[in-house]
């Protein structure tokens, strides 16, 4: 496999202006659960049930901000760099500790690194 | 489709959390095994596209939006389980950090959205390609037939867990859930096929499902 480093910032810019400019673009009539939910009257039955009320970034609107635009730019790029950190972060908890050599996955790295394979 | 709580019974989000974490379980233990150290950045750029993408609500009808869910295409850039993994990460910090999907349904969103979405419309791309030709256009078509399948499959098994849960009748909900979301696949499939054509185009390579047919070097 080659290089992924010089792909990364390129697709989380992507990422990111997706959310930035994009998300408060986006359409907020509700969704197709939501839509079934209020034509067959059971809508209601998740009002006030709320579970966790404490959510930061209720509806993706970062609170606190003047404007919704602005507030949901900003809940979509906190929440992207959110998940990039934490998958980034479980992916290296499960390759760390691993025995170098010992894996397919490190096998496959040895050889790409042979330059036997030209995928 | 983030059921929030209130809707779905607790049997049934226990049972679906169960399972969830059973795939998890089995998740982690694929990726110590198998999972390259250089994939571990797009695990991350994955998880951020997902939840970015998740946010672009469209309209497909009078007064309804829907948007796209991901699950099928991080299946083929990851494989399955690391897709599932990717997809739970996203789920839960929806939940956790936005109020999108209910606290005590987040096993049923997982479920349906990680496992059904996910390992169902992968299923589908692998039959789709079993026997077909090993090319770029076969394979983004794969795409988008297996990424509509996998948002009308999820959002059919949600109208049967609201049915089992007396909150709709099946006979109701089941017909809606598949009808709107018949429509909202359609997004579903475009941005999985310009998407995975796109990588296919700059960094084939990071697509796992992707296996072209032998050429002589």
């Amino acid at each position: 496999m080659k290089n992924v480093l010089p792909f990364l910032p390129v697709a989380l810019g992507v990422c990111l202006l997706l959310a930035s400019f994009l998300a408060p673009l986006a359409s907020s009539s509700p969704d197709g659960l939501e839509r079934v939910a209020e034509d067959q009257g059971f809508l209601e039955q998740a009002e006030g049930n709320q579970v966790w009320k404490s959510a930061p970034v209720p509806d993706y609107e970062m609170p606190g901000v003047g404007g919704s635009g602005i507030a949901t730019a900003l809940a979509g790029v906190a929440g992207t760099l959110i998940v990039f950190g934490l998958a980034l972060g479980l992916g290296r908890l499960l390759v760390r500790g691993r025995g170098a050599g010992k894996s397919r996955a490190d096998r496959q790295a040895a050889e790409d690194a042979g330059g036997s394979i030209s995928r | 489709m983030h059921i929030p709580d209130g809707l779905v019974s607790a049997p049934i989000n226990i049972a679906t959390a169960v399972v969830a974490m059973g795939v998890g379980a089995a998740a982690v233990a694929r990726a110590r095994r198998t999972l390259g150290e250089k994939k571990v950045p797009i695990l991350g750029v994955s998880a951020a596209f997902v939840f970015a993408a998740q946010m672009l609500n469209f309209p497909v009808a009078a007064g309804t939006s829907g948007h796209f869910l991901g699950a099928l295409l991080v299946a083929l850039l990851l494989g399955p389980l690391n897709g599932f993994l990717v997809m739970a990460v996203v789920l839960v910090i929806q939940s956790l950090l936005f109020a999108d999907g209910g606290l005590t349904a987040l096993g049923t969103n997982i479920f349906n959205m990680g496992i059904v979405g996910g390992l169902g419309g992968y299923g589908l791309f692998r039959l789709l390609t079993l026997t077909l030709p090993r090319r770029r256009g076969v394979f983004v078509a794969a795409t988008a037939v297996s990424a509509w399948f996998s948002v009308v499959l999820a959002a059919s098994v949600c109208a049967v867990e609201l049915a089992l849960s007396g909150t709709s009748p099946l006979a109701l909900a089941l017909p809606a859930m598949a009808g709107v979301h018949v429509l909202i696949g359609i997004g579903e499939g475009i941005i999985s096929a310009v998407v995975v054509s796109l990588m296919l185009g700059v960094r084939p390579d990071l697509v796992l499902a992707w296996k072209p047919q032998e050429v002589k070097a």
